[in-house]
C-alpha cells in the first residue's frame, strides 16, 4: 500500500546542513494502523509530511497505492493529495466556516456538486458523532470535538490513507482515548490505512497493529506491535518501554 | 451664516465622497493583488519566489515614500492621459488611487500574514491550488482584519482628498482652502472640518461594527 524506499531529507540552515531523515525504508500494508514513535526531534513529522510532500524529500521514493508520489508533477500531486487525508495536532480548522463548512471544504476543492456535498457532509458528521454540531463554529467546540471535525474533513473525500501527526497530543487522556477509538472504528469500518505519529506509548498500544521506532532521522526498529513491545531490539524502544512501565508502576502504586 | 453655505457644502461633500469611493475602489483593484502577491511569494508560502517578492516589496516602498503632493504633480500627465484633464474630482482620483494602492497593499499583507500557517498547510494537504488558498483560506480567514485595514485606508484617502483639493480637485478640502483660507469665510472652514470629522467617525464606526459582525462567531461566547 505504502512503500518508502531509501528516503533522505536534509534541512539547510544558516548553520549548516541537518539530516532529518536518513535512509528510511518502510512497508505499510492496506488496512494497517501503522504507528511511528520517537522522541522529539527524531524526524517523525518530517517523515509523515514527506508522504504527501508537504515536505520535499531529497532522495528516495514513496509509492502509495501503486502511484509514485515522489515523481508527480505539481498538478498530479494536488490530485493525489485529495485522496490522502491528514489530521493535525492543532486541528487547523477554518474559523470562518461552520463545522459543516469545514467538512465541505475538501469536497469543494475536489469539485463535488453542491447537493452531493450536503449529503456527504451529513453522512460523515454522523460517522464522527457530530451531527448536532453541524452549524457550530470551531470556536464553539471543545478540543476533542474540533479533532472530530478534523477527522471528518480528512475522510470526506474517501481517502485511501489517513495521516495523523500527533492528532491527540493537544487533548486530555480521556478525549485522546475517545479519538483513538474513533480512528480504530474508522479503520475497521472503512478498511482505511492509517499512519500515525506519536511520542506516547499508550497511543501505539491502544490502536496500532504495527509500529516503527525512529531515532535521529533513522528507523531503528519496526514490526508488529506485539513483537516490538515484548522483544524490543533497539535501545530507543527499550527506553520507551521502561519509561512507560515506570509510569504505570506509579499509577498502580497510588 | 450665508445662504450659499448649504449648497456649497453639499456639492463639496458630494465631490469628496465621489473621490473617496472611486479612489478606494481603484486602490483595491491595484492594491489587493499586490498585497496578496507579496504574501504568497514570501519565503515558505504557496508561491514562494524570493526575487518577485523583493521586486514587489521595493515597488511598494518606493511608491509609499513619495509625499502625496509630489505624487500628484508627477502623475498629472497620467491624469490627463486617462481622464482628459488634470482638474476635477475624477482627475484627482488617479494620483489618489496610486498613492493609496501601496498603502493598502501593506495593510492587506499584514492582515493575510496573520492567518495561521497551519490552515494554509491543511488546505495544501487537501490539494488546494494557490488561487484557492487565497480565495478560500487567506481572505475569508482574514476578513475582519481586512475590513479594519480598509477602514483605515478610506480614512487616509479622505485626508488625501483635502490635499488634492488644494490643487483643483474640488471637494470639501478645496472649499476650506478657497473660502475658508483665502476669503476668510470662517463658517465654511468650520463646517467643512465638522463634516469631515463626522464622516471619518462614521467610517470608523461602520468599519468596527462590520468587523465585529464578521468575527461574531470566531470567539468563544462567554
Ligand atoms: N524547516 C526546518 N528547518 C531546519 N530544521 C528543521 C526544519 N524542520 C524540522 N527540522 C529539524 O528536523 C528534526 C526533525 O524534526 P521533526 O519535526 O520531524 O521532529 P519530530 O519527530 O516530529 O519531533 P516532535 O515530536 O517534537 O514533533 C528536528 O531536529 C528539527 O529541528
Ligand atoms: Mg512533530
Amino acid at each position: 500500500m505504502i512503500t518508502i524506499d531509501s528516503l533522505n531529507k536534509l534541512y539547510h540552515t544558516p548553520r549548516g546542513t541537518f539530516t532529518a531523515l536518513r535512509d528510511v525504508n518502510l512497508q505499510i500494508e492496506r488496512g494497517d494502523v501503522f504507528g511511528i514513535i520517537g522522541l522529539s526531534g527524531a524526524g517523525k513529522s518530517t517523515l509523515i509530511r514527506c508522504l504527501n510532500r508537504l515536505e520535499e524529500p531529497d532522495s528516495g521514493s514513496i509509492v502509495i497505492d501503486g502511484r509514485e508520489i515522489t515523481r508527480l508533477a505539481t498538478h498530479e500531486l494536488r490530485e493525489a493529495r485529495k485522496k490522502i487525508g491528514m489530521i493535525f495536532q492543532h486541528f487547523n480548522l477554518l474559523d470562518s466556516r461552520t463545522v459543516q463548512g469545514n467538512v465541505a471544504f475538501p469536497l469543494e476543492l475536489a469539485g463535488w456538486p453542491r447537493k452531493e456535498v450536503a449529503q456527504r457532509v451529513e453522512e460523515i458528521l454522523d460517522l464522527v458523532g457530530l451531527s448536532d454540531k453541524a452549524g457550530n463554529y470551531p470556536a464553539q467546540l471543545s478540543g476533542g470535538q474540533k479533532q472530530r471535525v478534523g477527522i471528518a474533513r480528512a475522510l470526506a473525500n474517501h481517502p485511501e490513507v489517513l495521516l495523523s501527526d500527533e492528532a491527540t497530543s493537544a487533548l486530555d487522556p480521556q478525549t485522546t482515548s475517545s479519538i483513538l477509538e474513533l480512528l480504530a472504528d474508522i479503520n475497521r469500518k472503512l478498511g482505511l490505512t492509517i499512519v500515525l505519529i506519536t511520542h506516547e506509548m499508550s497511543v501505539i498500544r491502544q490502536i496500532c497493529s504495527k509500529v516503527a521506532v525512529m531515532d535521529r532521522g533513522e528507523i531503528v526498529e519496526s514490526g508488529a506491535v506485539q513483537q516490538v513491545f515484548t522483544a524490543p531490539s533497539s535501545a530507543t524502544m527499550r527506553l520507551f518501554l521502561e519509561h512507560s512501565a515506570l509510569l504505570q508502576g506509579y499509577g498502580a502504586g497510588i | 451664516m450665508h445662504e450659499d453655505l448649504l449648497p456649497m457644502l453639499l456639492t463639496g461633500f458630494g465631490e469628496t465622497l465621489y473621490m473617496v469611493v472611486l479612489s478606494t475602489v481603484a486602490a483595491i483593484v491595484l492594491g489587493l493583488p499586490l498585497g496578496v502577491l507579496v504574501v504568497i511569494t514570501s519565503a515558505g508560502h504557496v508561491l514562494e519566489s524570493p526575487r518577485l517578492n523583493r521586486v514587489l516589496g521595493a515597488v511598494i516602498n518606493v511608491t509609499r515614500s513619495f509625499p502625496f503632493i509630489i505624487m500628484i504633480v508627477l502623475l498629472l500627465p497620467l491624469s490627463r492621459f486617462l481622464v482628459g484633464t488634470t482638474l476635477g474630482a475624477t482627475a484627482a482620483s488617479v494620483p489618489l488611487s496610486i498613492a493609496a494602492a501601496p498603502f493598502l497593499a501593506r495593510i492587506i499583507e499584514n492582515s493575510l500574514k496573520e492567518v495561521d500557517r497551519g490552515k494554509v498547510e491543511a488546505a495544501l494537504a487537501m490539494g488546494a491550488t494557490p488561487l484557492q488558498i487565497v480565495s478560500k483560506v487567506l481572505i475569508p480567514e482574514a476578513l475582519a482584519s481586512l475590513v479594519l485595514g480598509l477602514t483605515l485606508a478610506v480614512i487616509t484617502i479622505t485626508g488625501f482628498t483635502a490635499t488634492a483639493g488644494a490643487i483643483g480637485a474640488g471637494g470639501l478640502g478645496s472649499l476650506a482652502i478657497r473660502y475658508g483660507y483665502m476669503r476668510y469665510r470662517e463658517d465654511v472652514m468650520f463646517a467643512t472640518v465638522l463634516i469631515l470629522v463626522i464622516f471619518v467617525q462614521g467610517v470608523q464606526w461602520s468599519g468596527d461594527r462590520l468587523a465585529r459582525w464578521i468575527n461574531r462567531n470566531q470567539h468563544r461566547l462567554g
